[in-house]
């Protein structure tokens, strides 16, 4: 038992810490379902939302939020109730415990720990079990058949995202988010392009555009979002889940998004690094440059989910293991390879 | 392999000509009327809402006929001979007083057909789309402008005058049967003053009074 | 052993039920699916969900003209091309012609029909394959021809247009401006279309070698309209058994040549709609310059419709296929029997046929790309 009130000089900082990535989620999947909303709307040549708070509808994800908040909480009859009623929290624990090492800015890191890719990358493993957990709880087929997609594509999909992070690490030597980010600063590629990775390296780019096809299918993006394919399997395992609960999954799935974009950043695009050198930095415009970063990266799954229809299930499996994998894995070695020569 | 990356690099060029496609969307103007606020005007022909110019209206029944759900329910009772209800626009005389005309458009299929047979164009589809209601029972239009009491008023003086036809009626066919009696009775006479005369035989076709009346 | 072995892989088997409240069964078809994982052992589908007793509405009616409406309601996504069929069947029943503006409507509006059907059918194929975006380019492009068609009758989806021996009334003013414009404007729209989802790769890999129906089985199973034009057999009744005017048009019948997999693959199906869009436009301009501009529309219109004793089956192509309409008169007023061959009842049929063995995705792609409307099969 921790006593809380002996220990205030340590639970009020952690608190602290705990509070500012949870506010940065909340806030972010406000903005992201609104964005999103008018992204589609824009590409399909409509306006999207536009009433709620006048200006183009600004409000209309907190009222909707107000709306999921006050509807009634339905568990189906033969669900397995616990499983049932926790799936959707875990789900968002698991991706919102995954931020504790995601550096913001230089100045605000959750924990800076050495193992932070690895820790962030067996975090976000949770996720496909509370799928899994939800799909199986709800005892509907259409989600069950969700559920076993998701399990399926997300563990073949962590394959390929481990062996691109895998390269990254090779060239940055360190498993340290923080680490990994310092040392893109600078601007001294070809004079005036900044030291982010993906310059640093030609085969981080191809480590990059795989990295980016599997975190769409981690996130169940388009071409890839099979477990939830409306058009398919209704809402996949989310079918049974109505209200808060399934708030709670967007809130996860959208935090998600935002974690495995910014963990892109991190990793190919210099993270808080200011693309101008010196000029914009401090830890404010560090924090602003991150999730410019990342929101850009999370528009282009926006764009790519407007525009593309979904693959099949084995399609996907093919993509995963007959050839994301191997040139993943072929790139691990080029990658390694023009570190020892240059 | 060879056939991987080929195949790969057509699927890459196929997402990049679709994403161009949608990025050029992105920056074009929308479609969407904002609707609420800004109300498209339907063309001058659009089928949205039955509407009834009654005071044209004859009472001929054409347009209920047509219906195929049977949505128009029209009532006339006949107008007294003391009162003038006028001509239409068009010049039809009208004969009748409109004591119902209701239209349901809850049952209304906007299909046009009772439109066509009307002889003075009175029934006609408007482009008015904003009548939605959460009582089925408010969607039946009421057009017959009669009040209550002009109903009953109406219903009544056709009635009596109706009744009054009826007797007069009656008394014309009593007196056209006691005519005819007496006629007959002549008739019988002379027949009998004939048979006398000329001792003829029948008279087994008397001619009844007839009971013909509309 | 063997025996237990056996029993736990038939229980593998689960039986799932893919509608009537399912986002892409268009409608309320309800299918049974045998599953066993997410392979497709047996399909049954279930209908009637939408049965409104089309036939016997049509017996009730005490005029001939009061079948119009109804029949735009069988597949109300291409009204015009339902009445079309009906009204030429009535006519051929009381020997009349029409005046010649009106074979021109008509064509017109039934050529137009058919891009804003086929518009409808593609979207929806997309949608159902997840691409939502082309589904609204497309309800954009069918939104202007369902404006035309309000300017010109009045109505946006069930139009009661045709008449039979004439339209019920005539076009607007502004008819050949606007159809002429619209054709214009969309040429481009097709080709945009085609980058988006035909060209596709996902989609292609979702549709190619998907649904096979080999030519042999669409025949066996009476398909028609553009299944059967999938499979590469060039059956069109505009040009193979003409009506109206078709014969004076120039035009060519698009079939499937299983370009992107095997012939008769639900690629196929679609191209050929695209492809019939093309040719319809080509109709369109035709019919256009050679509609003559004066000519009373409703004088053809007979006060009394009473053909003689006898019966009828008269055909036309809808988007969908062949809609015969087999009707028979008792010399009174009101049909004494109506018919409809509906070609997506026929369509239906088909789908327990190619679906055999294929996952739940490619259900939903068979399903999309035979493009049934369940007004029509129901009625």
């Amino acid at each position: 038992m921790i006593n809380f009130a002996a220990n205030t000089t340590y639970t009020l900082p952690i608190l602290v810490h705990a509070a500012v990535p949870l506010t940065i989620i909340v806030v972010y999947a406000l903005v992201a379902i609104w964005g999103e909303r008018k992204v589609a709307g824009f590409i399909q040549d409509r306006l999207g939302p536009m009433h709620v708070g006048r200006w183009h509808g600004w409000a209309q994800s907190i009222a909707d939020l107000l709306k999921l908040l006050q509807k009634e909480d339905i568990v189906p009859k033969d669900a397995s109730r616990f499983l049932f009623k926790f799936a959707p929290f875990m789900m968002f624990a698991a991706s919102y415990a995954a931020f504790a090492v995601i550096p913001f800015s230089s100045g605000y890191i959750g924990s800076n720990i050495n193992i932070g890719v690895f820790y962030l990358l067996a975090v976000t493993s949770l996720l496909t079990l509370s799928i899994i957990m939800a799909a199986w709880a709800s005892n509907n087929k259409w989600s069950l058949l969700g559920g076993m997609r998701s399990a399926a594509q997300m563990v073949s999909y962590e394959v390929p995202t481990i062996a691109t992070v895998l390269t990254v690490i090779v060239v940055a030597g360190s498993l340290n988010l923080m680490t990994i980010t310092e040392m893109q600063a600078g601007n001294d590629i070809l004079g005036f392009l900044p030291n982010w990775l993906i310059f640093q390296n030609p085969f981080l780019i191809v480590a990059f555009i795989i990295f980016f096809i599997s975190i769409l299918a981690e996130a169940h993006r388009v071409p890839f979002d099979l477990p939830e394919s409306e058009s398919e399997l209704v809402a996949g395992y989310q079918t049974e889940y109505s209200g808060i609960r399934w708030a709670m999954f967007m809130l996860a799935e959208y935090a998600d998004m935002l974690l495995l974009s910014l963990l892109g950043a991190v990793l190919f695009f210099g993270g808080w690094n200011s693309p101008f050198g010196d000029f914009m930095s401090g830890p404010f415009w560090e924090f602003f440059w991150f999730m410019l970063k990342g929101l850009l990266l999370v528009f282009v799954m926006m764009w790519i989910r407007w525009t593309l229809p979904r693959y099949r299930v084995d399609q996907l499996m093919h993509i995963c293991w007959g050839i994301l994998i191997p040139l993943s894995f072929i790139n691990l070695v080029l990658v390694a390879l023009w570190e020892v020569i240059f | 392999m060879l056939y991987v990356f080929k195949e790969g690099w057509s699927t890459f060029k196929s997402i990049f000509t679709g994403m161009g496609v949608t990025i050029r969307h992105f920056f074009s103007p929308s479609v969407t009327e904002k609707y609420p606020y800004e109300k498209i005007e339907l063309p001058k022909g659009a089928r949205a809402k039955l509407h009834v110019n009654i005071d044209d209206c004859i009472g001929c029944n054409l347009c209920a006929r047509a219906c195929p759900v049977n949505c128009i329910d029209i009532e006339t009772v006949k107008a007294t001979d003391d009162v003038d209800l006028g001509k239409t626009s068009t010049g039809n005389p009208k004969r009748f007083w409109l004591t119902r005309f209701d239209i349901d458009m809850a049952k209304c299929m906007y299909c046009d057909l009772c439109v066509h047979p009307c002889p003075t164009n009175c029934i006609y589809m408007v482009p008015e789309y904003e009548y939605s209601e959460v009582d089925r029972s408010n969607l039946v239009y009421h057009f017959s402008n009669l009040k209550p009491e002009m109903v009953a008023e109406v219903k009544e003086k056709a009635e009596q005058e109706a009744e009054q036809k009826k007797r007069e009626r009656q008394e014309m066919m009593r007196k056209k049967a006691e005519a005819a009696k007496k006629k007959k009775e002549e008739q019988e006479k002379k027949q009998a003053e004939a048979k006398k005369s000329s001792n003829k035989n029948d008279n087994d076709k008397p001619s009844t009074p007839g009971k013909k009346d509309s | 052993m063997t025996d237990q072995i056996s029993n736990i892989a038939e229980k593998r088997e689960m039986t799932i039920n893919m509608g009537p409240q399912h986002p892409s069964t268009h409608g309320v078809l309800r299918l049974e699916l045998d599953l066993d994982g997410e392979v497709i052992k047996n399909t049954r589908p279930n209908i009637g969900y939408l049965h409104r007793c089309f036939e016997k509405y049509a017996e009730e009616m005490d005029d001939y003209s009061k079948v119009i409406p109804y029949t735009d309601r069988m597949d109300y996504v291409s009204a015009m091309n339902q009445e079309h069929g009906y009204v030429i069947a009535v006519e051929r029943m009381l020997e009349i012609e029409v005046p010649e503006r009106v074979e021109y409507i008509r064509v017109i509006m039934a050529e137009m029909q058919r891009i804003a059907s086929h518009l409808l059918g593609i979207g929806a194929f997309g949608l159902d394959l997840g691409a939502f975006t082309p589904f609204l380019y497309c309800f954009i492009e069918r939104e202007k021809i369902l404006d035309i068609f309000e300017k010109t009758s009045g109505a946006r989806l069930l139009y009661n247009y045709y008449a039979i021996g004439g339209m019920i009334k005539d076009v607007h003013p502004d008819f050949k401006k606007d159809t002429n414009e619209f054709v214009k404007t969309f040429r481009p729209k097709i080709k945009e279309l085609n980058d988006l989802l035909s060209g596709n790769k996902i989609f292609i890999k979702r549709t190619a070698n998907i649904g096979v129906l080999p030519e042999k089985v669409a025949l066996n199973y009476g398909a028609s309209g553009p299944v059967l034009r999938g499979s590469g057999v060039e059956w069109d009744l505009r040009k193979n058994d003409p009506y109206s005017i078709y014969d004076r048009f120039d035009f060519e019948i698009p079939i499937g040549k299983g370009e992107m997999g095997t012939l008769g693959d639900c690629w196929d199906r679609y191209i050929v709609r695209v492809r019939e869009m093309e040719q319809s436009l080509r109709i369109i301009e035709q019919a256009l310059e050679g509609m003559p501009d004066e000519g009373d529309v409703t004088e053809g219109i007979p006060k009394r419709i009473r053909p003689k004793e006898g019966e009828l089956y008269a055909r036309s192509e809808t988007p969908r296929g062949e809609l015969g309409y087999y009707i028979i008169s008792d010399k009174s007023a009101s049909p004494f029997r109506v018919k409809a061959r509906a070609p997506s009842f026929v369509h239906l049929g088909l789908l327990p046929a190619i679906s055999k063995g294929a996952l739940i995705a490619d259900m939903v792609a068979i399903v999309g790309s035979i493009d049934i409307v369940l007004g029509e099969v129901d009625r």
